[in-house]
Formats: structure tokens, C-alpha cells, sequence
């Protein structure tokens, strides 16, 4: 695929209101930098992200999508996580079945003490969606502007 | 068989066992047969069949069924008990609001292949043993059963009733099948491989919205996609990310409650293989969190309502081959 | 009449698609389809498309109109093109029929843009049937398997294919093509061959006199509806694969920078088809199943002079998942089965 120069990639990065996205408050609170092209969308837990909201996010232009949660064991609820991992797992599974890249959809577990683990994964999932380039496959023509 | 299966309707009738029966019921040809039904002892006796082309699967009409006045008897094939069991977890059917009776099946034929054999004009089959002898406008033909069975049954995973009231016949066996082969196969593809296969199946996709009406593990009582507060609920696949999305949710809804009865596949006026879908979810689940058989009894949690806390990362895909 | 080898029918296609568009119905593994013509592709030798032909002019989705948001601003497009004139080779009988029964409907004032610009930008070359299925039944309905209607019909027979035009248009499309003289005599066999295999299918003469607007309450309040309708899935599948069925929805798509107001097909076997916001007037699958065979049998005869909208193609019959079609509800209604 050829790759424009000066892509940007949209990145979705759906945090737990527990952990991560108090991960993501504290890496910006020391000044941790990381890509101003990950849009962070809080859930409650990461259990509550349906399968529809990753296509959804495709199919408005994000490029790479990723789940961050509770380390396994310390969800908020008990148990959330534990679902989410095993949802994700098929559903990443079947996304590649269906020949999408398998790399544009990830899950990291980051717990509200790691800003700087927050930081380097987006660091690092932003330079992986780069060099995938821009999402063709899940896209919605329509949406384009 | 019929003939047993039919005295057997009207003496649940007439015993008053049952008050209703579910059956199948002849149509204008040998092959188009609608799911009936059947309150009075004469419509049985005039219109009750039982053959190779009887492949609906009444699971989901009990649905609606059991919570009717009175009882309902209903005849399943093996894979149909699967279903119907898997309906019973669920709290979906009213268990004694049903009698059921489990009947043997040889395997469905697929009408569809017998048309793929430029077989025109067909107005009448005989099955022979091993062979169908067809009636046509054209003049007689004749095909081996074996080449026109459904793709279901080629493949059939279990000839054992798992759940019943009465059976006729004999109990069977759960079986070796080979279903997962074709998803194997294009799980050896290549990426782009993959992609082109599916773009090409989903992209015939009309959205009748057939594979989800038929499809026993789709019982919400309002779907997703027609509920306007969805933000999904278009009626036609407009986009060509509408199709992905549509088979993608729909096959993820019923992940770990799907039997893989393969009605999806028999109803598609396009002939998408949909039940790929499902098997791919099937295989996944039984490799990443151990063998899992929807429907085959009533205690093991479902799949994705359970966990272990060893269980495998999403990153499992990345480093599994090239799938 | 003109007449060329079938041999030379590839060498034909390459000429019409010249100028042309030119579709036609090519065999896939999933049965045949139309597509539009390329070096390769050839004529199937299946009765009928999977989709009927109606796609051409009535297309599933289609774009009406879009607007662009920007701030307070809301710019509209247009997003109609003239198009451009474009061949049909291979239309039956049956789907000839349909399109003139969908002009009854779109063509009406007020005039459906949409519609008529495409339906005058096409030129309908017709194929007789030479090997009609079971599932036929156009000939109830009086339309001839044998003489198709169309800018041009064309017969196979003998390894040779004869066409004669029609109308002007389709004089203009044959004048040009390297075509011999004759066939007369060829095509009178073809159509007199088809007409003996006519006679002969399972499915002619079905039971319609008694459907008139006379009866309309009478055939609305009859209680078979509820055995025939009684394990229709509520699927789209029989609306979708229809020649004649034209119900379509309008909505609006939220681009997240604007709308797109596309028209797309509805069926009246969906629950939510013609939802208001304040009830939706049929609530069981028996009074959508009804609606659909009401409209086709004696709505559409009562403001059509007594025109059915059905063409007796068949495709519902092949495609229903349960076989429940439009033979049936007639044999059932129409009294056929109480006479026996």
C-alpha cells in the first residue's frame, strides 16, 4: 500500500474510567507525551465495549482502534476485563478472517499508576497504524470527506 | 419413515397428548415444503410429509409456540435438538408446553445443487436408495444423493438426539465431521486472500434479513439493526462497509449460541456460505477456551458469559500463523 | 428479421459494447447474475437471474440528495446524472412485463426522475425462453415465454439467434450490427416449440378470476390468511428477489459533515415497514403477509385495470426459505383447492 508522506492516522482509544483513563490523566499530568492523533472515549469498563462501537469507529474514520482496561484481576467490577479479553479475542480474530489488518486493533491493560506505560503504548500502537497507512478495508465511503 | 412419523402425529393428536402439531407440509412440487402447524387428524392424513427436502429446523417457531394455549408436539431431526436445547438454556421455550419427538434424518438434499446440475424443469423426485431419480419437463435424470446433499449434512457434526420426549428410531452418535475445513483453508489464505474471498461472498448480500429471521439463536425481540435508536438500522446494505458490519454483528451476537444448524446458509437467496461465519467462531472458541458444543446439554456455561482468569490475551491473534 | 451464428455472438457483444453499456446474464457459482459485458464473459444458459432485472432501474440503494453542513450552513446537492444510454441483452419474458408494470407505478405524475432517466436510457433486447422451469407460471398472467415483448426479441435456435426489432430504438441498435437477413421461418419453430413446452408446465392456468376490487373485503377478512401466513419468517427475501415489488424507503445517512438522503427498497414483510411515529398500521406478520399479496392481487389490479403485479417468473417460488409464495396463497384463495 502506498503510504502519503504526511499521514495522519485517527486513533480511538477506548479507556476504562477506572484505570486507564486515569492512566491517561496521570502521563498527562507528569508531561508524558504522546500522539495528539489518539481520541480517547471513556467507558465505564472496558466490558462495556460492544463489538459495534470498534466498526462504528472504522466506519467514521479512525484508523487503529484500541482498548485499554483493569489489568486482569483488578477490574472495578471483578470480572469485566475477563469478559472484554475473551470478546475481543474472537472479535479480532474474525476481523482478520475477514482479511482486515490485524494489527489495527489492539488491548492493553493500564492501571491508573502507569502514565508512562499509557504514553508508550500510544506512542507505539500511533507508529504501527502509520505504517499500516489509512484504513480502506472497514471504511465507509460515505463518510469521507 | 413418513408413513411412522405421520401415524405418530395423528396419534398425539387424536390421544390428545398434544393439542397442535409442528410438521412439515406438501407444497406444489415434491420439494417445496412449508412448516405447518397441523390441529385436525385429516390435513395430517392429506398433507403431512416427511422426505429429504424437509430441512427447515421448527426450533424457533416454539419460540412463539409454547407460550400458545395448549401443547405442542413437534418433530426434530438431531441437529434440530441442538437447537431447541439451546432454546431451553436460554429460557426461550416453554419445555412442558412442548412434546417432543426426535426422528431419524439420512441428510437434507440441497434443491439448489440439483438446479446447479442444469437439471431444468423438475417436477417430481423418487429417492432410490443411494440415487434421486428426478422427474423433469425435459425427461428423466438422475443424481447420487451424495452430490446434492445440503452442505449441512454433508458435513453433519451428530446424528444423536440430545434432547426428547419419545424417539423414533435408533439413538445415533455424534460424529467426525470435517466442518471446520473450509474455514481452515481460508484461514491458510493470505491477508488479501481473505479479504477478496469475503468481499466477494458479502458483497451479493441483499439484506433480506433471511439468515437472521431463520436463525434459532436470534430471538431478540427487537433486533439490533431495526431499531431506530441504533443508529444502524438501515434497511439495505448502502455502503460496502454495511454488509461487513451486518455479517460481522450478526455472527458475533450469536458467538458461543450458535449450533451450527446451517439454516443461514439454506435460506440465502444469494448462496453467501454465512455458516463460515459462525464455524470460524466455533473453531476459535473450542481451541482458545476448550471444546464447546452449543445445545449439546443444558449445564456448561456458554463461552463468552464465562472466563478463566488464565485465559489467553486478544495478542494471541497477532503471533497465531499468518491468520 | 435478422439472424447471426451464435458462434459470432461474443463478436456481437464486443460490437454493442462499443458504444454501449451492455448487460447481460452471466453464470456465477451462485447462479446467474447480470453484469455488465467484458472480453470473457459470455451468455448464461440459466432461464432467469438470481435478482431480477428491475436493478437497472429501480436499484436497491441509490443517492437522492445530499447536503453538506458547515456551521449554520447547509449546502444541497444534486446528485443526478443524466446517464448514459446503455444495452439489456437476454431480458424474459416475465421481466420485460415487470417493467412495464413499474412504469405504471414511477412514470405516473408526479414522474419519478430517477426512474424515467434511466428507463430511457435503456435499449431491451428480450430472449424467448427455450427451456421454461416448473416454477414458471407467466403464462397465467397472459404474458407470452415465446414472443417477449422489448425494444428487440431474439430467439436461439439451431445454433443461430434471430432478433427483430421492435421499436425505433431498437432499430437503431440492429442497423449497425453486422447481421444476415432471414430467420423468419426459424424463429416461427422456436415460438411454436416454446408454446408446446408452455402447455405443458405444472403451473399454468392458475385460478384468478375470482381476484377483483369487487371482492376486496371478502379476500381481505378471509381466514386462510392466518394458515398461510402462519410460519412466514418476516424475511425481505421474496420482496427483494421480486420483479415487480417497488416499495422503497427513504432516510437519511449522517456522514458526521453532512446527510445523504438515499431511497432504498422496503418490504412489507418487515416489521418496522411503514412505522409512524405514532403506530405502525399493521402489527402481525398475517396483516404484512396479507398486504403483500393483496397489493399484488387486487390493489394494484383495482387502480390498474385489472393488471396483476405479478409476472409468473418463479423467483419467489425457488428463493422463499419456507415455500410459501404467491401460487399457493392464489391456488388457496382462488378456490382451486376447495373444488377438488
Amino acid at each position: 500500500m502506498q503510504v502519503e508522506k504526511n499521514f495522519e492516522p485517527t486513533v480511538v482509544a477506548f479507556c476504562c474510567n477506572w484505570c486507564s483513563y486515569a492512566g491517561a490523566d496521570l502521563s498527562g499530568n507528569n508531561r508524558i507525551q504522546y500522539p495528539a492523533n489518539v481520541k480517547i472515549i471513556r467507558i465505564p469498563c472496558s466490558c462495556r465495549l460492544n463489538p459495534m462501537f470498534i466498526l462504528r469507529a472504522f466506519q467514521r474514520g479512525a484508523d487503529g482502534v484500541i482498548l485499554c482496561g483493569c489489568h486482569p484481576g483488578d477490574c472495578h467490577y471483578t470480572s469485566g476485563n475477563y469478559f472484554a479479553r475473551r470478546r475481543m479475542t474472537l472479535l479480532f480474530s474474525m476481523l482478520s478472517f475477514l482479511g482486515i489488518e490485524k494489527e489495527r486493533c489492539r488491548v492493553e491493560w493500564v492501571s491508573a499508576a502507569e502514565g508512562a506505560k499509557f504514553a508508550a503504548t500510544m506512542n507505539d500502537f500511533v507508529a504501527t497504524i502509520t505504517r499500516l497507512g489509512e484504513n480502506k478495508k472497514l471504511e465507509d465511503l460515505r463518510c469521507k470527506k | 419413515m413418513q408413513e411412522v412419523i405421520k401415524q405418530k402425529a395423528i396419534e398425539l393428536l387424536s390421544s390428545g397428548k398434544a393439542d397442535r402439531v409442528l410438521g412439515w407440509k406438501e407444497g406444489e412440487f415434491f420439494y417445496d415444503i412449508t412448516p405447518a402447524v397441523f390441529t385436525d387428524v385429516k390435513e395430517i392424513e392429506e398433507k403431512f410429509v416427511y422426505n429429504a427436502f424437509c430441512g427447515p429446523n421448527f426450533s424457533k417457531y416454539l419460540v412463539a409456540e409454547s407460550r400458545k394455549d395448549g401443547k405442542i408436539a413437534v418433530f426434530l431431526k438431531p441437529c434440530d435438538t441442538y437447537s431447541f436445547q439451546q432454546l431451553l438454556k436460554e429460557h426461550r421455550i416453554l419445555r412442558d408446553k412442548v412434546y417432543a419427538v426426535g426422528i431419524p434424518c439420512d441428510g437434507m438434499v440441497d434443491i439448489e445443487k440439483i438446479r446447479q446440475k442444469k437439471i431444468k424443469g423438475i417436477t417430481g423426485v423418487t429417492e432410490a436408495g443411494e440415487v434421486l431419480q428426478i422427474d423433469t419437463i425435459y425427461g428423466k435424470k438422475e443424481v447420487a444423493k451424495k452430490d446434492v446433499l445440503a452442505e449441512r449434512c454433508e458435513n453433519c457434526k451428530s446424528k444423536k438426539h440430545v434432547v426428547y420426549d419419545e424417539l423414533i428410531g435408533e439413538e445415533g452418535d455424534v460424529l467426525d465431521s470435517h466442518r471446520f475445513d473450509l474455514v481452515e483453508k481460508i484461514e491458510a489464505m493470505s491477508e488479501e486472500e481473505r479479504f477478496a474471498f469475503w468481499q466477494n461472498e458479502l458483497s451479493r448480500c441483499i439484506r433480506c434479513n433471511a439468515c437472521r429471521n431463520v436463525c434459532p439463536a436470534c430471538t431478540c425481540e427487537k433486533c439490533v439493526f431495526d431499531n431506530p435508536a441504533s443508529g444502524i438500522d438501515q434497511k439495505a446494505a448502502a455502503d460496502s462497509f454495511e454488509e461487513k458490519m451486518f455479517h460481522i454483528i450478526r455472527a458475533f451476537h450469536v458467538a458461543g449460541r450458535c449450533t451450527d444448524c446451517g439454516e443461514c446458509s439454506r435460506v440465502c437467496p444469494q448462496n453467501i456460505p454465512l455458516h463460515l461465519l459462525n464455524r470460524k467462531f466455533i473453531k476459535d472458541i473450542n481451541e482458545f477456551y476448550g471444546e464447546y458444543q452449543a445445545g449439546a446439554d443444558m449445564e456448561t456455561r456458554a463461552p463468552l458469559t464465562d472466563y478463566q482468569t488464565d485465559d489467553c490475551e486478544p495478542s494471541v491473534i497477532l503471533t497465531k500463523g499468518d491468520q | 428479421m435478422k439472424k447471426i451464428s451464435l458462434e459470432k455472438l461474443n463478436a456481437l457483444f464486443a460490437e454493442i459494447a462499443e458504444t454501449k453499456a451492455l448487460y447481460l446474464p452471466v453464470d456465477t457459482e451462485t447462479g446467474a447474475q447480470y453484469q455488465k459485458w467484458e472480453e470473457g464473459k459470455t451468455l448464461s444458459s440459466a432461464l432467469n437471474t438470481v435478482r431480477s432485472a428491475k436493478d437497472f432501474f429501480f436499484p436497491q440503494t441509490e443517492s437522492l440528495v445530499h447536503f453538506k453542513v458547515e456551521g449554520k450552513k447547509i449546502e444541497i446537492m444534486d446528485v443526478r446524472d443524466e446517464g448514459a444510454p446503455f444495452v439489456i441483452f437476454g431480458v424474459r419474458g416475465c421481466d420485460v412485463k415487470s417493467f412495464e408494470l413499474l412504469d405504471r407505478v414511477f412514470l405516473q405524475d408526479p414522474v419519478d426522475t430517477y426512474y424515467q432517466n434511466r428507463r430511457n436510457n435503456a435499449i431491451i433486447v428480450s430472449l424467448a425462453c427455450s427451456e421454461p422451469e416448473e416454477t414458471c407460471f407467466c403464462h397465467s398472467f397472459g404474458i407470452s415465454a415465446a414472443d417477449p415483448a422489448g425494444d428487440v426479441t431474439a430467439w436461439i435456435k439451431d445454433g443461430e439467434i434471430i432478433f427483430r426489432a421492435n421499436t425505433e430504438k431498437g432499430e437503431q441498435l440492429l442497423a449497425p450490427l453486422p447481421l444476415e437477413e432471414g430467420g423468419e421461418a426459424k424463429a416461427e419453430e422456436a415460438r411454436s416449440e416454446i408454446e408446446a413446452i408452455t402447455k405443458k408446465l405444472p403451473l399454468q392456468n392458475l385460478p384468478l378470476e375470482k381476484f377483483k376490487a369487487e371482492n376486496l373485503m371478502d379476500f381481505f377478512n378471509d381466514p386462510k390468511w392466518a394458515s398461510l401466513s402462519q410460519s412466514c419468517l418476516g424475511c425481505g427475501t421474496c420482496t427483494f428477489v421480486c420483479p415487480t415489488c417497488h416499495c422503497f424507503d427513504i432516510r437519511d445517512f449522517d456522514t458526521g459533515h453532512g446527510v445523504q438522503r438515499f431511497r432504498c427498497w422496503d418490504s412489507c414483510m418487515y416489521r418496522d415497514f411503514s412505522q409512524m411515529a405514532a403506530a405502525n398500521p399493521r402489527l402481525s406478520q398475517l396483516e404484512r403477509f396479507r398486504q403483500r399479496f393483496m397489493h399484488k392481487l387486487v390493489y394494484y389490479p383495482a387502480n390498474h385495470e385489472g393488471r396483476f403485479l405479478c409476472v409468473g417468473c418463479g423467483r419467489c417460488l425457488s428463493r422463499c426459505p419456507i415455500s410459501m409464495d404467491i401460487v399457493k396463497v392464489i391456488k388457496e384463495l382462488g378456490g382451486e383447492r376447495d373444488a377438488k
